[in-house]
Formats: structure tokens, sequence, C-alpha cells
């Protein structure tokens, strides 16, 4: 792997940048892997850098039906955060964000995570009372989270507009939470999954599970059959769909879930800021784009696009907050198909097919859980026995009654 | 986006209509003999189709009458509209990948 830094972007500047290495290699894929991880998303990458890094087992091939980060790791409004109430869900998030922290040094790679601060708006007495709840918990669970009043928000965010339709009764902020560069983080383990070993292969979907006696042997594809010792499903709406294949059903239901952003102006929001109640979370990223996360569109659906009512609503509500932008145009809008749980907790662990396991249920928020998803899920298909922290995340928990009933996972309700 | 033929007042926009999930999913019975796995099954579990999805929908800015819609959900083409008391009509319900 070609390492980066600043003398080697001088170097290669020097030779007109015509002498870059491409990140990751492009192989056949082999008859035979230790471990086939379908899904070369953000979560798919992750588990196989750590599976190569942490655990030494490098024979594992990475089978991504499109290309690397054109699903939703590249669809995605890039919040990273651990605010949240219940103490499984913010030891899990609290184990990424730490992960975020490090991830540029720990990858060689600018992820550009910036730790500007997630404000949560309250525009009620009642909300703020919500808010005191939620940061009391945040709190307890250890992890930073403060109340501010009008005023502090108004000094730290001065083009918001605290006496809006819906005025801005306070909020909660933690600094910790911020953005990074989603592109960025799925090259960077990508690449750093490759120079382990790990075959990346693009281009190649999965159209079976050849399965003997309750255990999983291999993956049919559309490039030929590969056999595997155990098999990974990290594919986010699609899920029930390769479930279906290897004969289980899933709590989950598919949605399209819409983001967008403005043309790029100069720096002018400080930070993510999401408003529960009147349904809207913006940011503005390092290039100078405003990005505004939407509901999803409340219906089933495979289709990498949303409503434009959803669209409407959601810069309305933007607008409201902050008046000034009323001139922006929008500069791109789109959509990612997203499963949701009814508890949305993630579902992650074995299956019901032996050597066969999961990764699936981010719904609206799966982003923030890339490094310790893959931490994480890469010790349970090792171990066959789930991490401890993803242990209250197992399937089996829609039968005992122990959800984890995170309806705040994304900070906006759904 | 789309549009929902109401079998009783029509065709409108998506708009005036909510969504109420999974069609035909009938309570297991008799309530003292279903396992946790059936109650699982009855709660949580759900089809999830890359193609064609029977589902209920209210019009609720209308007659605020319930139905049903088989309902493609790459195209949202809507091949039927049928009443809650009626069965499923025939057509081809073939899974994609």
């Amino acid at each position: 792997m070609e390492k980066y830094s600043f003398a080697k972007i001088l170097y290669h500047a020097l030779r007109g940048h015509k002498r870059w290495q491409p990140a990751w290699r492009s192989p056949e894929p082999k008859k035979s892997y230790d471990v086939v991880v379908i899904g070369g998303g953000g979560h798919g990458l992750a588990t196989a850098y750590f599976l190569a890094k942490k655990h030494g087992v490098t024979n594992v091939a990475v089978l991504e039906r499109g290309w690397i980060g054109g699903g939703n790791s590249g669809r995605n409004t890039q919040v990273t955060r651990s605010n949240y109430f219940y103490p499984e869900s913010a030891a899990f998030f609290e184990h990424s964000l730490k992960l975020y922290e490090s991830m540029s040094r720990d990858l060689n790679i600018n992820v550009m995570f910036s730790q500007r601060g997630v404000l949560n708006l309250a525009h009620s007495d009642h909300d703020m009372e919500m808010l005191s709840r939620w940061t009391n918990a945040i709190q307890l669970n250890g992890i930073d989270s403060e109340i501010l009043t009008p005023q502090q928000i108004k000094e730290m965010e001065p083009v918001i507009d605290i006496n809006a339709r819906f005025p801005v009764a306070g909020g909660f902020i933690q600094r910790r939470g911020g953005i990074s560069r989603h592109d960025a983080v799925n090259w960077g383990y990508a690449r750093a999954a490759d120079a382990l070993g790990v075959d990346i292969i693009q281009n190649c979907t999965v159209t079976g599970f050849n399965i003997s006696n309750g255990m999983v042997t291999g993956v049919r594809t559309s490039l030929g059959d590969i056999s595997a010792g155990k098999v990974h499903i990290t594919v986010a709406g699609h899920t029930s769909v390769l479930a279906k294949m290897a004969g289980f059903g899933l709590p989950l239901t598919s949605m399209a879930l819409q983001a967008m952003v403005s043309e790029p102006i100069k720096p002018a929001l400080n930070l993510v800021t999401v408003s529960g109640a009147i349904h809207m979370y913006a940011s503005q990223s390092d290039r100078g784009e405003i990005i505004l996360g939407a509901g999803a569109d409340v219906y089933n659906s495979y289709a990498q696009r949303g409503s434009y009512d959803n669209i409407e609503s959601c810069v309305a509500a933007f607008l409201t907050l902050y008046p000034g932008f009323s001139r922006l145009k929008l500069m791109r809008q789109w959509a990612g198909v997203v499963d949701i749980s009814p508890d949305t907790s993630p579902i992650m662990g074995r299956t019901p097919v032996q050597n066969l396991y999961i990764n699936c249920g981010w719904g609206t928020g799966g982003y923030k859980a890339i490094p310790a998803s893959g931490d994480t899920m890469a010790y349970t298909i090792v171990n066959d026995r789930p991490h401890t922290l993803i242990s209250p995340f197992s399937l089996e928990r829609f039968e005992s009654g122990a959800l984890v009933d995170e309806s705040a996972a994304a900070g906006v309700a759904h | 986006m789309f549009r929902i033929p109401c079998p009783f007042c029509g065709e409108r926009d998506e708009h005036e209509f909510v969504f109420g999930g999974q069609a035909h999913i009938a309570r297991p019975e008799p309530a003292g003999q279903v396992s946790d796995r059936e109650w699982a099954e009855y709660l949580f579990f759900r089809d999830n189709p890359k193609g064609v999805h029977l589902e209920r929908w209210q019009h609720r800015h209308g007659c605020r009458q319930w139905f049903n819609i088989a309902r493609h959900t790459v195209s949202h083409e809507i091949l039927a509209v049928y009443r809650l008391d009626e069965a499923i009509p025939d057509m081809n319900r073939e899974e994609t990948v």
C-alpha cells in the first residue's frame, strides 16, 4: 500500500499526478475463501478490515454488486454521534465514535472527521423536558452532553432564527459529535483491507446460497460459485432479499430515505443541527454544500428515489430555522434504500443458518456505526459468538421481547 | 411518488393516503397455545419483497376507507386494488434480486 503523506502529494504533484497507484486491486474471485462478506459498503469493508487486522483472517472476499461507495455508504448525511438513550446503544455508538476519532491515523487517509458538535433543538417546554431527560441519560452513560439556552444557541450558530414559527426553546449538544467525509471512510477501509490481502470484488451479484444440513458452504454469484467457510450478509436495504434466499425471514421493512445538498457557499453553519419536532437536520460540508436530510417515505420501497413532497417538507422545515438560505439552489437530491427494524435498533449476529451472519436493521442511522460494526462483527464471525457490545442486538430479541427501543436512533421521528 | 386509485373515490395523489403495512396478517389463535416464535412472526416479521407487495392503505384525507393494493416496490406500479375481505387477485408475483 502506498502510504499517503504530504511528502507523497508533493512527489506526485511534481510528476503531474500521473503515477498514483490504484487504492485497491480488482482481482478475479478465487474458488474458495475462509470468509465471504456480501456487501461492499462501509460496514462490509470495515468487517473485512477488522477480520484481517485484528484476527489475522486474510483469506476474505468482499462481494459488491455495484461499486464501492455507490450504495448507502455514499448516500448518507455523514453524521457521527453517540447521544443515545439506552445503555446498550450508548456503549456501542460510543465505541464507534472513538474509532472515528482515530480513524484518519489508523487507516492513513484523511476522513476529515470534524467534531463540530451535534445540536438537538427543542421548540416547547415539553420538548425541553424530554431533552433534559435524554441529556441526563446520556450523561449517566458517561458521554458528554450539555443543555443550552436559546441565547447560547444563537451565539454558537448566529444564522439560526430562534424566534421562528416554532421558536427555539433550548437544546442540547454533544460536542464530540460531528461529520466526516463518507467517501474517504469507504475508500480508507477498502484500501486498508486490500493491503492486508482482502479481495474486493465489484460488479458481483449474489444470486443464492449453497446450504447443506443447515450450514452455509458457499454463495452463488453472477461470477460463478464461491465456496466459503463463513458468510456474512451486510447489505442494508436488500437484507430481506438475501435472507429469503437463505431460507429465513427478518423483521425488516425497506424504505427510501432522501437527502440533498445545496450549491456550495462560504462557511456559514458551525454545527450539525437536528430538530425532531419540525423534522429536519442540517450541516455544512467542507466543500461548502448545505447537507439536508429528509424523512423516509413511509411505505415499502426498493427504489432509490423518494417523493417530492418529502423534499418540500424538509426544505420548508430547514428554512423556518434558517430563512437566510431561502435563495439557495438545491444542487443534488438522492435516496437510499434503508432497512428499518421494529425497534429502530440494528440486528447483528448469528442467523438460523449455521456459519451465516447478518448485520442489518440500521435504518436511517448506519453511517456512524461503521467502525464499531466492523470491529464487533469480525469478532462475532471469528468466534461464532456475539461480541458483548452487540449481544443485546441479536435476532432472538424479537422472540424474547427484550427490544432496545431507540425511536430516537436518527434523532428525528420516523 | 405515485397515484392510488381509491376504490371509492377514484385516482388520487399518494399524499391523501396513509400506508398501513403488509396485508393479510392473521392473528394466531388460540392465544394460550401460541409460541413466542409465532408471536414474533405475527408482531414483527414481514415479507418485505423486492417485487409485488400486498399492502393496506387508508384514504385518510378522502373517504377514510381502508383497502388493499398490490404494488411493485421498485416501479411503484399498482397491479391490483381490492377490498379488505376479498381474496388475493391472481397475478405474477415473482421477485427480483
